[in-house]
């Protein structure tokens, strides 16, 4: 019975070593910036490359703490990126909650035009948006860098698709016992929803922590740099020296590869389906 | 026909008011329009003020003369449009987005849909296989970026080491302009493949396994089975893969901006949201970069009918 899964034109073998050698190719540019980030400031001069760093030089890290403020990269990556995460998951859980279950006049319509801005590329908005801050006195501000994104369409579609699938009958009985619509949503439907909130949590958070053309134009300040633009200008600074920006860049990826590694799960599932039903 | 016109939008609202009118008969509707509209209120304001109207202010940007930010903005009618269509620099940037989705499209959508037919086995390990080729996905644009230019290295890289090593001549990738392109699109491939092969893989696991069996009673080759079986029950996919692949790689720019910071040499790099940015914020033309915005969105549109309209109804929906 199995066999119509494996029924394929290569055997087992082969399919090890076609897997291996394209996983090779995914993983080896990380191992190489692993131990790139080790070396010392002579060896990555060294040409054919060393493998494995002669000396282990921890101090590389700290050199580059010392450099740029990196802490500050995080906290701002941090903050802007959860401000952003808690407010479209609320304000789309809402939406998407009177789309799918609230009858009400121009609903069709608003859905249309909520569904519209999704084709509109963000280089459109981008431009206004940017003259619009700057006469707010905004630039080089967090309202700047959050404010802009309290919406997010898609995120209404997603949850509405999944809302509107979910069973009527305990939201009816819980009409019948005289709730109001926002109890309901609260206490019935989100806690069915559970994982599309899941899902469109992680998706947002992950789209909007490697954000970055916006945060590139709206700050100019070192202190107002968010994680990728932070390395971004440490590495056309460091340029030359390898194993600092490779120190730089390990730094920046090991919290969400190490997240990625405990919900591997939850990242791949998620991401595939906010990808097939987008 | 003009009135025919006409009466058709007089209809359309005078539908539309005694719909409305039906709305406030009873208590309950009346309370539901408000309670809808309360629901929806963060999001459309947010929506209103952030993407609305900006989009309307864009459009009449994308008419004027607007400069830098001390000139008056005046009213020049197409000429932001037609002088971007004539200018060389905005070809290039258009040609060199094509020239990208043209070596990265065809052999993502190869290898996603190889791998996600290999890791659709009973293999031991496939978990893993699944995980590395994630994790170039899950990994920060910039920090991907930088790797690779520790590998392009021309004086000091791994790939040029190992070319060596293999008796192949040294090469300056990112640095000339023949490669610089290539080098750039392998690096998106590179990234972006991990999110495709799922994509396929849940594609494969929702076909039916009744096909199989069907076709294996009727003797079908493992070639028959993927070409008369798979292939057409996975075009929906595939198809999906593809738009995305194209409208993506019309928008993409942080990546080429951290390894070819100046649109790489000879400008062989430039992109068209690269063109629009060096436009508004390193030369402040906010007039002509607006048109260029609504180009691009010309383009996107243009796909997604081209879509709609030719290849979604030869698309195979089960």
């Amino acid at each position: 019975m199995t066999s119509y899964r494996t029924g394929l034109f290569f055997g087992r073998w082969a399919s090890y070593i076609l897997l291996s050698t394209v996983s090779l190719v995914m993983i080896f540019p990380f191992i190489w910036m692993v131990f790139t980030a080790f070396k010392g400031n002579q060896e990555v001069y060294v040409y054919p490359p060393t493998f494995f760093p002669q000396e282990f030089h921890w101090d590389n890290f700290s050199h580059v703490l010392e450099t740029v403020p990196f802490v500050r990269f995080y906290f701002n990556s941090l903050l802007v990126t959860i401000l952003i995460t808690v407010s479209q998951v609320i304000t789309s859980a809402l939406a998407a909650y009177a789309f799918a279950r609230i009858e009400f006049f121009g609903r069709n319509f608003l859905f249309i035009l909520y569904l519209a801005t999704l084709v509109i590329p963000n280089q459109v908005t981008m431009l206004p948006l940017f003259l619009l801050v700057s006469r707010l006195g905004w630039i080089d501000t967090y309202q700047a860098l959050v404010i802009p994104f309290l919406a997010n369409a898609f995120a209404v579609f997603f949850l509405r698709q999944f809302f509107a699938g979910l069973p009527r009958e305990l939201e009816d009985a819980a009409r019948v016992d005289g709730a109001g619509r926002l109890r309901i949503l609260m206490q019935i439907i989100l806690p069915l929803a559970r994982p599309a909130l899941a899902t469109i949590t992680l998706f947002i958070f992950l789209s909007e922590w490697d954000s970055y053309l916006w945060p590139l134009i709206v700050t100019n300040t070192q202190a107002m740099r968010t994680l990728p633009i932070g390395l971004r200008f440490f590495v056309e600074e460091s340029g030359a020296q390898l194993n600092y920006m490779m120190a730089g860049a390990l730094m920046a990826v090991i919290p969400i590869i190490l997240l990625f590694f405990a919900a591997q799960r939850q990242f791949i599932e998620g991401i595939a389906m906010t990808g097939t039903k987008g | 026909m003009f009135s025919n016109f006409l009466s058709g939008i007089l209809n359309y609202g005078r539908r539309n008011l005694s719909e409305f009118k039906f709305q406030w008969q009873t208590p309950r509707r009346r309370r539901d329009f408000l309670t809808g509209l309360a629901f929806l209120s963060p999001s459309l304001i947010a929506l209103l003020i952030f993407t609305y109207i900006p989009i309307a202010w864009a459009f009449n940007l994308s008419f004027t003369s607007w400069e830098a930010r001390s000139t008056p903005d005046a009213f020049i009618g197409l000429q932001n449009y037609t002088y971007t269509l004539s200018e060389p620099e905005f070809w290039n940037a258009f040609k060199n987005t094509l020239y990208f989705s043209a070596i990265k499209i065809p052999l993502d959508m190869v290898l996603a849909l190889g791998i996600a037919l290999l890791l659709n086995q009973k293999l031991r390990g496939i978990g893993f296989f699944r995980m590395a080729y994630f994790l170039p996905v899950i990994t920060s644009v910039v920090a991907v970026a930088a790797i690779w230019r520790v590998i392009y290295n021309p004086s000091f890289g791994l790939l040029n080491s190992l070319l060596e090593s293999l008796g192949l001549p040294a090469q300056r990738w990112l640095r000339d302009p023949n490669l610089a392109m290539p080098s750039v699109a392998f690096v998106a491939l590179w990234k972006g493949l991990g999110y495709d092969v799922v994509i396929f893989l849940a594609g494969l696991q929702s076909i039916s396994r009744m096909y199989y069996e069907a076709a294996e009673i009727d003797g079908a080759s493992a070639w028959q089975r993927f070409r008369f079986i798979t292939f057409p029950l996975l075009s929906p996919v595939t198809f999906f893969v593809l738009v995305v692949g194209i409208i993506n790689s019309f928008k993409v720019f942080s990546l080429i901006h951290v390894l070819a910071p100046d649109g790489g040499p000879l400008n062989s790099a430039e992109v068209i949201v690269f063109y629009l940015y060096r436009l508004a914020f390193q030369e402040f033309k906010f007039g002509q970069a607006a048109a260029v915005s609504f180009i691009l969105l010309a383009v996107v549109l243009c796909i997604t009918y081209v879509q709609r309209r030719f290849i979604e109804p030869r698309v195979n929906y089960e």
